[in-house]
Protein backbone atom coordinates (compact mmCIF):
# COMPACT_ATOMS: atom_id res chain seq x y z
CA UNK A 1 0.00 0.00 0.00
CA UNK A 2 2.97 2.19 0.85
CA UNK A 3 4.05 1.59 -2.56
CA UNK A 4 1.19 2.50 -4.07
CA UNK A 5 1.13 5.95 -2.23
CA UNK A 6 4.57 6.73 -3.36
CA UNK A 7 4.69 5.41 -6.49
CA UNK A 8 1.70 6.06 -8.31
CA UNK A 9 -0.88 7.88 -6.25
CA UNK A 10 1.12 10.84 -4.59
CA UNK A 11 2.83 11.79 -8.28
CA UNK A 12 -0.51 11.67 -9.70
CA UNK A 13 -1.60 14.01 -7.21
CA UNK A 14 1.47 16.21 -7.43
CA UNK A 15 0.60 16.23 -11.49
CA UNK A 16 -2.89 17.25 -11.23
CA UNK A 17 -2.19 20.00 -8.72
CA UNK A 18 1.00 21.18 -11.50
CA UNK A 19 -1.82 20.59 -14.38
CA UNK A 20 -4.01 22.67 -11.94
CA UNK A 21 -1.24 25.58 -11.41
CA UNK A 22 -1.08 25.77 -15.28
CA UNK A 23 -4.44 25.81 -16.54
CA UNK A 24 -6.11 28.13 -13.47
CA UNK A 25 -4.12 31.17 -14.51
CA UNK A 26 -4.51 30.48 -18.11
CA UNK A 27 -8.29 30.78 -17.90
CA UNK A 28 -7.84 33.73 -15.90
CA UNK A 29 -5.42 35.41 -18.36
CA UNK A 30 -7.98 34.34 -21.49
CA UNK A 31 -10.85 36.09 -19.51
CA UNK A 32 -8.69 39.21 -19.06
CA UNK A 33 -7.63 38.91 -22.59
CA UNK A 34 -11.20 39.38 -23.50
CA UNK A 35 -11.34 42.79 -21.46
CA UNK A 36 -7.70 43.81 -22.42
CA UNK A 37 -8.69 43.67 -26.21
CA UNK A 38 -11.68 45.80 -25.69
CA UNK A 39 -10.34 48.32 -23.83
CA UNK A 40 -6.85 48.56 -26.04
CA UNK A 41 -9.26 49.01 -29.27
CA UNK A 42 -11.73 51.29 -27.43
CA UNK A 43 -8.47 53.74 -26.89
CA UNK A 44 -7.02 53.25 -30.25
CA UNK A 45 -10.94 54.30 -31.62
CA UNK A 46 -10.97 56.59 -29.23
CA UNK A 47 -13.82 55.18 -26.74
CA UNK A 48 -14.24 54.25 -23.52
CA UNK A 49 -14.32 50.21 -23.53
CA UNK A 50 -16.37 48.42 -20.91
CA UNK A 51 -16.50 50.55 -17.82
CA UNK A 52 -19.23 49.55 -16.24
CA UNK A 53 -19.07 46.70 -14.43
CA UNK A 54 -16.90 46.60 -11.64
CA UNK A 55 -14.02 49.16 -11.03
CA UNK A 56 -12.47 50.33 -14.76
CA UNK A 57 -15.16 47.31 -16.17
CA UNK A 58 -12.77 44.70 -14.62
CA UNK A 59 -15.71 42.44 -14.09
CA UNK A 60 -16.92 42.23 -17.68
CA UNK A 61 -15.08 39.79 -18.62
CA UNK A 62 -16.98 37.63 -15.74
CA UNK A 63 -20.11 38.65 -16.59
CA UNK A 64 -19.88 38.00 -20.14
CA UNK A 65 -19.37 34.34 -19.29
CA UNK A 66 -22.09 34.21 -16.97
CA UNK A 67 -23.90 35.44 -19.68
CA UNK A 68 -23.11 33.56 -22.19
CA UNK A 69 -23.36 29.95 -19.64
CA UNK A 70 -26.96 31.00 -18.99
CA UNK A 71 -27.97 31.04 -22.40
CA UNK A 72 -30.21 28.71 -23.74
CA UNK A 73 -28.11 25.86 -26.29
CA UNK A 74 -29.95 25.65 -29.46
CA UNK A 75 -28.76 22.44 -31.90
CA UNK A 76 -29.44 23.03 -35.37
CA UNK A 77 -32.30 20.80 -37.24
CA UNK A 78 -30.07 18.41 -39.29
CA UNK A 79 -26.32 18.83 -37.45
CA UNK A 80 -24.77 16.07 -36.94
CA UNK A 81 -25.38 16.20 -32.75
CA UNK A 82 -22.24 14.29 -31.56
CA UNK A 83 -19.43 15.73 -34.36
CA UNK A 84 -21.22 19.08 -33.57
CA UNK A 85 -20.77 19.16 -29.37
CA UNK A 86 -17.30 17.37 -30.10
CA UNK A 87 -16.11 20.69 -31.87
CA UNK A 88 -15.65 23.17 -29.27
CA UNK A 89 -14.29 20.34 -27.07
CA UNK A 90 -11.80 19.54 -29.45
CA UNK A 91 -10.70 23.20 -30.10
CA UNK A 92 -10.57 24.32 -25.81
CA UNK A 93 -9.16 20.94 -25.08
CA UNK A 94 -5.92 21.63 -27.73
CA UNK A 95 -5.67 24.76 -26.33
CA UNK A 96 -4.85 23.84 -23.36
CA UNK A 97 -2.87 20.63 -23.87
CA UNK A 98 0.12 22.85 -25.82
CA UNK A 99 0.83 24.06 -22.66
CA UNK A 100 2.34 21.32 -21.02
CA UNK A 101 6.11 21.42 -22.69
CA UNK A 102 6.19 25.36 -22.47
CA UNK A 103 8.67 26.44 -20.43
CA UNK A 104 7.84 29.20 -17.63
CA UNK A 105 11.53 29.47 -16.23
CA UNK A 106 14.53 27.36 -15.91
CA UNK A 107 13.26 24.08 -15.10
CA UNK A 108 9.96 25.48 -14.68
CA UNK A 109 8.10 23.09 -17.15
CA UNK A 110 5.23 20.35 -16.65
CA UNK A 111 7.08 17.95 -19.36
CA UNK A 112 10.34 18.73 -20.36
CA UNK A 113 10.65 16.60 -23.96
CA UNK A 114 12.73 16.37 -26.36
CA UNK A 115 10.51 17.03 -29.09
CA UNK A 116 8.89 20.19 -27.30
CA UNK A 117 8.90 22.39 -30.74
CA UNK A 118 6.86 19.38 -32.46
CA UNK A 119 5.02 18.88 -30.18
CA UNK A 120 3.84 22.08 -30.04
CA UNK A 121 3.89 22.54 -33.87
CA UNK A 122 0.97 19.20 -34.32
CA UNK A 123 -0.93 20.55 -31.89
CA UNK A 124 -1.15 23.85 -33.21
CA UNK A 125 -1.40 22.56 -36.95
CA UNK A 126 -4.55 19.94 -35.07
CA UNK A 127 -6.42 23.64 -34.34
CA UNK A 128 -8.16 22.88 -37.99
CA UNK A 129 -9.98 20.06 -36.79
CA UNK A 130 -12.13 21.88 -34.03
CA UNK A 131 -12.94 24.70 -36.49
CA UNK A 132 -13.93 22.08 -39.97
CA UNK A 133 -15.81 19.60 -37.60
CA UNK A 134 -18.19 22.78 -36.28
CA UNK A 135 -18.10 23.76 -39.94
CA UNK A 136 -19.31 20.59 -41.59
CA UNK A 137 -21.59 19.03 -38.33
CA UNK A 138 -23.19 22.43 -37.90
CA UNK A 139 -25.17 22.12 -41.64
CA UNK A 140 -25.09 25.36 -42.48
CA UNK A 141 -23.25 27.38 -45.83
CA UNK A 142 -22.00 30.32 -43.67
CA UNK A 143 -20.49 27.71 -41.51
CA UNK A 144 -19.19 25.53 -44.11
CA UNK A 145 -17.85 28.09 -46.30
CA UNK A 146 -15.92 28.91 -43.14
CA UNK A 147 -14.67 25.86 -42.03
CA UNK A 148 -13.19 25.35 -45.98
CA UNK A 149 -11.43 28.66 -46.10
CA UNK A 150 -9.92 27.32 -42.73
CA UNK A 151 -9.09 24.44 -43.83
CA UNK A 152 -6.51 26.21 -46.57
CA UNK A 153 -5.88 28.72 -44.85
CA UNK A 154 -4.12 27.15 -41.59
CA UNK A 155 -2.64 24.43 -44.56
CA UNK A 156 -1.03 27.12 -46.56
CA UNK A 157 0.17 28.81 -43.15
CA UNK A 158 2.04 25.55 -41.39
CA UNK A 159 4.20 25.31 -44.20
CA UNK A 160 6.00 28.78 -43.86
CA UNK A 161 5.68 27.98 -40.17
CA UNK A 162 7.51 24.86 -40.35
CA UNK A 163 10.75 26.33 -42.02
CA UNK A 164 10.88 29.22 -39.78
CA UNK A 165 10.90 26.98 -37.00
CA UNK A 166 13.55 24.91 -38.64
CA UNK A 167 15.47 28.18 -39.22
CA UNK A 168 15.35 28.69 -35.57
CA UNK A 169 16.17 24.79 -35.19
CA UNK A 170 19.51 25.18 -37.00
CA UNK A 171 20.95 28.21 -34.99
CA UNK A 172 20.12 25.50 -31.52
CA UNK A 173 20.70 22.54 -32.19
CA UNK A 174 17.70 20.78 -30.23
CA UNK A 175 14.53 20.29 -30.18
CA UNK A 176 13.92 21.01 -26.68
CA UNK A 177 12.26 24.06 -25.96
CA UNK A 178 14.45 25.03 -22.47
CA UNK A 179 17.67 24.48 -25.00
CA UNK A 180 15.98 26.99 -27.33
CA UNK A 181 15.64 29.44 -24.63
CA UNK A 182 19.45 28.86 -23.39
CA UNK A 183 20.65 29.25 -26.82
CA UNK A 184 19.27 32.68 -26.64
CA UNK A 185 21.78 33.89 -23.56
CA UNK A 186 23.89 36.01 -25.89
CA UNK A 187 21.49 37.38 -28.72
CA UNK A 188 17.93 37.57 -28.81
CA UNK A 189 16.93 35.16 -31.94
CA UNK A 190 14.62 37.89 -33.30
CA UNK A 191 17.90 40.22 -34.08
CA UNK A 192 19.92 37.47 -36.02
CA UNK A 193 16.63 36.22 -37.60
CA UNK A 194 14.44 39.29 -37.58
CA UNK A 195 12.56 38.86 -41.29
CA UNK A 196 11.80 34.93 -39.58
CA UNK A 197 10.81 37.19 -36.75
CA UNK A 198 8.35 39.10 -38.49
CA UNK A 199 6.88 36.06 -40.64
CA UNK A 200 6.53 33.95 -37.93
CA UNK A 201 3.98 36.18 -36.28
CA UNK A 202 2.07 36.95 -39.29
CA UNK A 203 1.71 33.40 -40.11
CA UNK A 204 1.02 33.08 -36.27
CA UNK A 205 -2.05 35.34 -37.39
CA UNK A 206 -2.86 33.53 -39.53
CA UNK A 207 -2.70 30.15 -37.91
CA UNK A 208 -5.26 31.71 -35.08
CA UNK A 209 -7.23 32.72 -37.47
CA UNK A 210 -7.18 36.58 -35.82
CA UNK A 211 -7.58 40.14 -37.91
CA UNK A 212 -6.38 40.32 -40.46
CA UNK A 213 -6.77 36.65 -41.51
CA UNK A 214 -10.13 36.65 -39.92
CA UNK A 215 -11.79 35.48 -43.19
CA UNK A 216 -13.45 31.83 -41.40
CA UNK A 217 -15.04 34.30 -39.52
CA UNK A 218 -15.84 36.84 -41.32
CA UNK A 219 -18.40 38.41 -40.30
CA UNK A 220 -19.24 40.69 -42.63
CA UNK A 221 -19.92 38.26 -45.62
CA UNK A 222 -20.19 35.20 -43.40
CA UNK A 223 -21.96 36.26 -40.70
CA UNK A 224 -19.65 34.33 -37.93
CA UNK A 225 -18.11 31.86 -40.48
CA UNK A 226 -17.80 28.34 -38.46
CA UNK A 227 -19.51 29.57 -35.23
CA UNK A 228 -22.32 30.86 -37.13
CA UNK A 229 -24.66 27.55 -35.28
CA UNK A 230 -23.38 28.05 -32.24
CA UNK A 231 -24.80 29.70 -28.81
CA UNK A 232 -24.12 29.48 -25.13
CA UNK A 233 -21.64 26.84 -23.34
CA UNK A 234 -20.26 25.51 -26.99
CA UNK A 235 -19.92 29.03 -27.97
CA UNK A 236 -17.71 29.76 -25.05
CA UNK A 237 -15.70 27.04 -25.45
CA UNK A 238 -14.71 28.10 -28.93
CA UNK A 239 -14.17 31.27 -27.38
CA UNK A 240 -11.80 30.54 -24.63
CA UNK A 241 -10.20 28.23 -27.15
CA UNK A 242 -9.45 30.63 -29.71
CA UNK A 243 -7.95 32.99 -27.15
CA UNK A 244 -5.88 30.52 -25.23
CA UNK A 245 -4.57 29.63 -28.82
CA UNK A 246 -3.85 33.32 -29.18
CA UNK A 247 -1.25 33.11 -25.74
CA UNK A 248 -0.08 30.29 -27.12
CA UNK A 249 1.03 31.57 -30.09
CA UNK A 250 2.20 34.48 -28.34
CA UNK A 251 4.46 31.91 -25.79
CA UNK A 252 5.40 30.37 -28.85
CA UNK A 253 6.95 33.45 -30.41
CA UNK A 254 8.86 34.43 -26.95
CA UNK A 255 10.18 31.14 -26.71
CA UNK A 256 11.43 31.21 -30.33
CA UNK A 257 12.79 34.70 -31.17
CA UNK A 258 12.43 36.84 -27.50
CA UNK A 259 14.27 34.87 -25.40
CA UNK A 260 11.72 33.34 -23.07
CA UNK A 261 12.17 33.59 -19.79
CA UNK A 262 15.57 36.09 -20.21
CA UNK A 263 16.16 39.41 -19.20
CA UNK A 264 16.39 41.29 -21.59
CA UNK A 265 19.97 42.31 -20.46
CA UNK A 266 22.25 40.22 -18.65
CA UNK A 267 22.86 42.30 -15.50
CA UNK A 268 21.88 43.40 -12.26
CA UNK A 269 18.57 45.57 -12.56
CA UNK A 270 16.82 43.54 -14.91
CA UNK A 271 18.31 39.99 -13.61
CA UNK A 272 16.76 40.63 -10.45
CA UNK A 273 12.94 40.12 -12.36
CA UNK A 274 12.15 36.73 -11.79
CA UNK A 275 12.21 34.81 -15.56
CA UNK A 276 8.48 33.85 -15.43
CA UNK A 277 7.87 37.85 -15.09
CA UNK A 278 9.72 38.47 -18.30
CA UNK A 279 8.25 35.69 -20.02
CA UNK A 280 4.61 36.99 -19.30
CA UNK A 281 5.68 40.73 -20.35
CA UNK A 282 6.94 39.06 -23.60
CA UNK A 283 3.62 37.66 -24.07
CA UNK A 284 2.00 40.26 -23.31
CA UNK A 285 4.04 42.52 -25.67
CA UNK A 286 2.95 40.14 -28.42
CA UNK A 287 -0.94 39.92 -27.40
CA UNK A 288 -0.74 43.65 -27.28
CA UNK A 289 0.70 43.32 -30.88
CA UNK A 290 -2.03 40.94 -31.87
CA UNK A 291 -4.57 43.70 -30.89
CA UNK A 292 -2.87 47.03 -32.61
CA UNK A 293 -2.58 45.16 -35.54
CA UNK A 294 -6.30 44.27 -35.21
CA UNK A 295 -7.24 47.27 -34.82
CA UNK A 296 -5.10 48.80 -37.72
CA UNK A 297 -5.61 46.96 -40.59
CA UNK A 298 -8.54 45.69 -42.83
CA UNK A 299 -8.86 41.97 -43.56
CA UNK A 300 -7.47 40.61 -46.55
CA UNK A 301 -8.80 39.38 -49.61
CA UNK A 302 -9.20 35.35 -49.73
CA UNK A 303 -7.26 35.30 -53.14
CA UNK A 304 -4.44 37.41 -51.88
CA UNK A 305 -4.03 35.63 -48.19
CA UNK A 306 -3.29 32.51 -50.30
CA UNK A 307 -0.78 34.44 -52.26
CA UNK A 308 1.06 35.74 -49.33
CA UNK A 309 1.40 32.29 -48.00
CA UNK A 310 2.42 30.15 -50.89
CA UNK A 311 4.10 32.90 -53.21
CA UNK A 312 5.45 35.13 -50.92
CA UNK A 313 5.93 33.58 -47.13
CA UNK A 314 6.89 30.02 -48.82
CA UNK A 315 9.73 31.03 -50.87
CA UNK A 316 11.27 33.35 -48.60
CA UNK A 317 11.40 31.05 -45.69
CA UNK A 318 12.79 28.44 -47.73
CA UNK A 319 15.31 30.89 -48.73
CA UNK A 320 16.37 31.83 -45.17
CA UNK A 321 16.88 28.40 -43.75
CA UNK A 322 19.50 27.88 -46.95
CA UNK A 323 20.89 31.36 -46.12
CA UNK A 324 20.93 30.42 -42.51
CA UNK A 325 22.36 27.07 -43.10
CA UNK A 326 25.12 28.43 -45.38
CA UNK A 327 26.25 31.04 -43.31
CA UNK A 328 26.54 28.86 -39.96
CA UNK A 329 28.50 25.92 -41.93
CA UNK A 330 31.11 28.71 -43.57
CA UNK A 331 31.52 30.82 -40.18
CA UNK A 332 31.87 27.27 -38.38
CA UNK A 333 28.85 28.01 -35.82
CA UNK A 334 27.12 25.37 -36.05
CA UNK A 335 25.96 24.07 -32.66
CA UNK A 336 27.79 21.26 -31.61
CA UNK B 1 5.59 -1.20 -16.12
CA UNK B 2 2.37 -2.08 -15.31
CA UNK B 3 1.48 1.02 -16.63
CA UNK B 4 3.15 1.14 -19.87
CA UNK B 5 1.75 -2.30 -20.32
CA UNK B 6 -1.93 -0.84 -19.76
CA UNK B 7 -1.61 2.18 -21.52
CA UNK B 8 -0.07 -0.45 -24.85
CA UNK B 9 -3.22 -2.51 -24.74
CA UNK B 10 -5.38 0.79 -24.57
CA UNK B 11 -4.02 2.29 -27.61
CA UNK B 12 -3.37 -1.06 -29.34
CA UNK B 13 -7.21 -1.70 -28.86
CA UNK B 14 -8.07 1.93 -29.66
CA UNK B 15 -6.18 1.48 -32.47
CA UNK B 16 -7.88 -1.58 -34.15
CA UNK B 17 -11.08 -0.80 -33.46
CA UNK B 18 -11.01 2.69 -35.17
CA UNK B 19 -9.42 0.90 -37.73
CA UNK B 20 -12.38 -1.50 -37.76
CA UNK B 21 -14.78 1.86 -37.61
CA UNK B 22 -13.06 3.48 -40.49
CA UNK B 23 -14.26 0.76 -43.13
CA UNK B 24 -17.79 0.46 -41.32
CA UNK B 25 -19.23 3.70 -40.24
CA UNK B 26 -21.91 5.11 -42.85
CA UNK B 27 -20.52 8.59 -43.07
CA UNK B 28 -17.32 8.86 -45.03
CA UNK B 29 -16.60 11.97 -42.73
CA UNK B 30 -16.99 9.91 -39.77
CA UNK B 31 -14.69 7.25 -41.45
CA UNK B 32 -12.20 9.95 -41.36
CA UNK B 33 -12.40 11.29 -38.53
CA UNK B 34 -11.79 7.62 -37.19
CA UNK B 35 -9.11 7.44 -38.94
CA UNK B 36 -7.37 10.66 -37.44
CA UNK B 37 -8.04 8.44 -34.00
CA UNK B 38 -6.10 5.58 -35.54
CA UNK B 39 -3.55 7.83 -36.48
CA UNK B 40 -3.11 9.13 -32.69
CA UNK B 41 -3.27 5.88 -31.32
CA UNK B 42 -0.53 4.96 -33.98
CA UNK B 43 1.16 7.89 -32.47
CA UNK B 44 0.76 6.98 -29.07
CA UNK B 45 2.12 3.00 -29.75
CA UNK B 46 5.42 5.02 -31.06
CA UNK B 47 5.85 6.79 -28.38
CA UNK B 48 5.91 4.54 -26.08
CA UNK B 49 8.65 1.99 -27.80
CA UNK B 50 10.34 5.86 -27.34
CA UNK B 51 10.26 6.60 -30.96
CA UNK B 52 9.45 10.08 -30.58
CA UNK B 53 10.19 11.92 -33.50
CA UNK B 54 8.39 9.23 -35.69
CA UNK B 55 5.08 10.23 -33.50
CA UNK B 56 5.52 14.25 -33.76
CA UNK B 57 6.22 13.88 -37.29
CA UNK B 58 3.56 11.24 -37.66
CA UNK B 59 0.96 13.62 -36.11
CA UNK B 60 2.30 16.45 -37.73
CA UNK B 61 2.33 14.76 -41.36
CA UNK B 62 -0.33 12.30 -41.20
CA UNK B 63 -2.71 14.02 -38.78
CA UNK B 64 -1.95 17.94 -39.51
CA UNK B 65 -1.78 17.97 -42.99
CA UNK B 66 -2.83 14.51 -45.24
CA UNK B 67 -5.95 14.00 -43.11
CA UNK B 68 -6.59 17.68 -43.19
CA UNK B 69 -6.90 17.27 -47.14
CA UNK B 70 -8.71 14.06 -46.90
CA UNK B 71 -11.67 15.32 -44.84
CA UNK B 72 -11.48 18.80 -46.85
CA UNK B 73 -12.41 16.42 -50.44
CA UNK B 74 -14.70 13.67 -48.61
CA UNK B 75 -16.58 16.86 -47.28
CA UNK B 76 -16.81 18.51 -50.46
CA UNK B 77 -17.95 15.45 -52.09
CA UNK B 78 -21.44 14.91 -52.54
CA UNK B 79 -21.86 10.68 -52.73
CA UNK B 80 -24.55 8.69 -52.99
CA UNK B 81 -23.27 6.18 -50.02
CA UNK B 82 -25.92 3.43 -51.02
CA UNK B 83 -24.67 3.89 -54.78
CA UNK B 84 -20.49 3.46 -53.32
CA UNK B 85 -21.60 0.18 -51.04
CA UNK B 86 -22.71 -1.70 -54.17
CA UNK B 87 -19.62 -1.37 -55.65
CA UNK B 88 -17.65 -2.14 -52.10
CA UNK B 89 -18.60 -6.01 -53.24
CA UNK B 90 -17.47 -6.16 -56.17
CA UNK B 91 -14.17 -5.02 -55.19
CA UNK B 92 -14.26 -7.35 -52.17
CA UNK B 93 -12.04 -10.28 -53.84
CA UNK B 94 -9.08 -7.51 -55.12
CA UNK B 95 -8.81 -6.06 -51.39
CA UNK B 96 -8.94 -10.02 -49.62
CA UNK B 97 -6.65 -10.81 -52.25
CA UNK B 98 -3.95 -7.50 -50.94
CA UNK B 99 -5.33 -7.95 -47.65
CA UNK B 100 -3.94 -11.55 -47.44
CA UNK B 101 -0.51 -10.72 -49.16
CA UNK B 102 0.27 -8.42 -46.22
CA UNK B 103 -0.78 -10.91 -43.89
CA UNK B 104 1.37 -13.35 -45.16
CA UNK B 105 4.17 -10.93 -44.99
CA UNK B 106 3.72 -10.24 -41.60
CA UNK B 107 3.80 -13.79 -40.72
CA UNK B 108 6.93 -14.42 -43.12
CA UNK B 109 8.74 -11.20 -40.76
CA UNK B 110 7.18 -12.58 -37.27
CA UNK B 111 8.47 -16.23 -38.22
CA UNK B 112 11.74 -14.66 -39.09
CA UNK B 113 12.12 -13.60 -35.85
CA UNK B 114 11.27 -16.96 -34.42
CA UNK B 115 13.33 -18.80 -36.46
CA UNK B 116 16.23 -16.95 -36.58
CA UNK B 117 15.76 -14.57 -33.42
CA UNK B 118 19.50 -12.29 -34.41
CA UNK B 119 18.45 -11.27 -37.49
CA UNK B 120 16.54 -8.09 -36.53
CA UNK B 121 19.68 -7.08 -34.75
CA UNK B 122 21.87 -7.40 -38.06
CA UNK B 123 19.37 -5.99 -40.28
CA UNK B 124 19.04 -2.62 -38.00
CA UNK B 125 21.80 -0.02 -38.48
CA UNK B 126 23.90 0.19 -34.45
CA UNK B 127 21.93 3.09 -32.89
CA UNK B 128 23.18 4.03 -29.64
CA UNK B 129 21.30 3.42 -26.68
CA UNK B 130 18.55 6.53 -26.28
CA UNK B 131 20.82 7.86 -23.50
CA UNK B 132 23.66 8.53 -25.33
CA UNK B 133 22.23 10.47 -28.00
CA UNK B 134 18.28 11.65 -28.62
CA UNK B 135 15.93 10.00 -31.00
CA UNK B 136 16.36 12.85 -33.77
CA UNK B 137 20.52 12.99 -33.51
CA UNK B 138 20.55 9.47 -33.77
CA UNK B 139 18.07 9.37 -37.10
CA UNK B 140 19.51 12.33 -38.52
CA UNK B 141 22.76 10.81 -38.15
CA UNK B 142 21.99 7.44 -39.82
CA UNK B 143 19.98 9.60 -42.56
CA UNK B 144 22.34 11.86 -43.57
CA UNK B 145 25.74 9.57 -43.48
CA UNK B 146 24.82 5.67 -44.18
CA UNK B 147 21.37 6.59 -46.52
CA UNK B 148 21.94 9.74 -47.85
CA UNK B 149 21.34 8.39 -51.45
CA UNK B 150 18.57 7.02 -50.40
CA UNK B 151 17.01 9.44 -49.01
CA UNK B 152 17.84 11.98 -51.65
CA UNK B 153 16.36 9.66 -53.81
CA UNK B 154 12.93 9.85 -52.02
CA UNK B 155 13.01 13.35 -52.41
CA UNK B 156 13.26 13.73 -55.87
CA UNK B 157 10.87 11.14 -56.00
CA UNK B 158 8.24 12.72 -54.12
CA UNK B 159 9.19 15.85 -55.84
CA UNK B 160 8.51 14.11 -59.21
CA UNK B 161 5.07 13.31 -58.07
CA UNK B 162 4.27 16.75 -57.00
CA UNK B 163 5.43 17.82 -60.50
CA UNK B 164 3.17 15.33 -62.04
CA UNK B 165 -0.19 16.30 -59.86
CA UNK B 166 0.57 20.02 -60.94
CA UNK B 167 0.92 19.54 -65.02
CA UNK B 168 -2.56 17.19 -64.77
CA UNK B 169 -4.58 19.60 -62.65
CA UNK B 170 -3.01 22.80 -64.65
CA UNK B 171 -5.39 24.17 -67.11
CA UNK B 172 -4.92 28.10 -68.37
CA UNK B 173 -8.40 28.88 -68.65
CA UNK B 174 -8.55 32.42 -70.96
CA UNK B 175 -10.40 35.78 -69.76
CA UNK B 176 -9.78 35.17 -65.96
CA UNK B 177 -8.93 38.49 -64.82
CA UNK B 178 -6.03 38.44 -62.47
CA UNK B 179 -4.26 40.65 -59.85
CA UNK B 180 -0.81 42.18 -60.48
CA UNK B 181 0.33 42.98 -57.64
CA UNK B 182 3.14 44.87 -58.34
CA UNK B 183 1.95 46.71 -61.09
CA UNK B 184 -1.21 47.87 -59.08
CA UNK B 185 1.22 49.41 -56.51
CA UNK B 186 3.24 51.29 -58.76
CA UNK B 187 0.58 52.76 -60.44
CA UNK B 188 1.06 56.72 -59.69
CA UNK B 189 -1.88 59.13 -59.05
CA UNK B 190 -1.26 61.19 -62.26
CA UNK B 191 -1.75 57.95 -64.44
CA UNK B 192 -5.42 57.06 -63.61
CA UNK B 193 -7.00 60.16 -61.58
CA UNK B 194 -7.94 63.57 -63.81
CA UNK B 195 -9.76 66.12 -61.88
CA UNK B 196 -12.08 68.25 -64.30
CA UNK B 197 -14.17 71.01 -63.64
CA UNK B 198 -17.56 70.21 -65.12
CA UNK B 199 -19.69 73.15 -66.02
CA UNK B 200 -23.83 72.60 -65.85
CA UNK B 201 -25.16 71.34 -68.75
CA UNK B 202 -21.95 70.68 -70.53
CA UNK B 203 -21.03 67.14 -69.25
CA UNK B 204 -16.92 66.22 -69.46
Amino acid sequence: MAEFWSGFLLPLIIMVLQILAITVPLLVAVAFMTYAERKIMGAMQMRQGPSIVGPFGLMQPFADGLKLFAKEQILPEGANRVVFYIAPMLTFFLALIAWAVIPFDYGVVLSNINVGVLYLFAISSLGVYGIVMAGWASNSRYAFLGALRSAAQMVSYEVSMGLIIITVLLCVGSLNLTEIVRAQEKVWFCIPLLPMFVMFFISALAETNRAPFDLPEGESELVAGFMVEYSSAPFALFFLGEYANMILMSAMTSILFLGGWLPPLPFAPFTWVPGIVWFALKIAFCLFTYVWVRATVPRYRYDQLMRLGWKVFLPLSLFWVVLTAGVLVTFGWLPK
Amino acid sequence: MILQGIAFYVFAALLVASGVMVISARNPVHSVLFLILAFFQAAGLCLLMGAEFIAMILVIVYVGAVAVLFLFVVMMLDINFRELRKGAMEALPLGALVGLILLAELAAVVGGWIVAPNVAAIAGAPTPSIDQVSNTQALGRLMYTQYVYLFQASGIVLLIAMIGAIVLTLRHRPGVHKQNIGVQIARRREEVVAIRKVTTGEGV
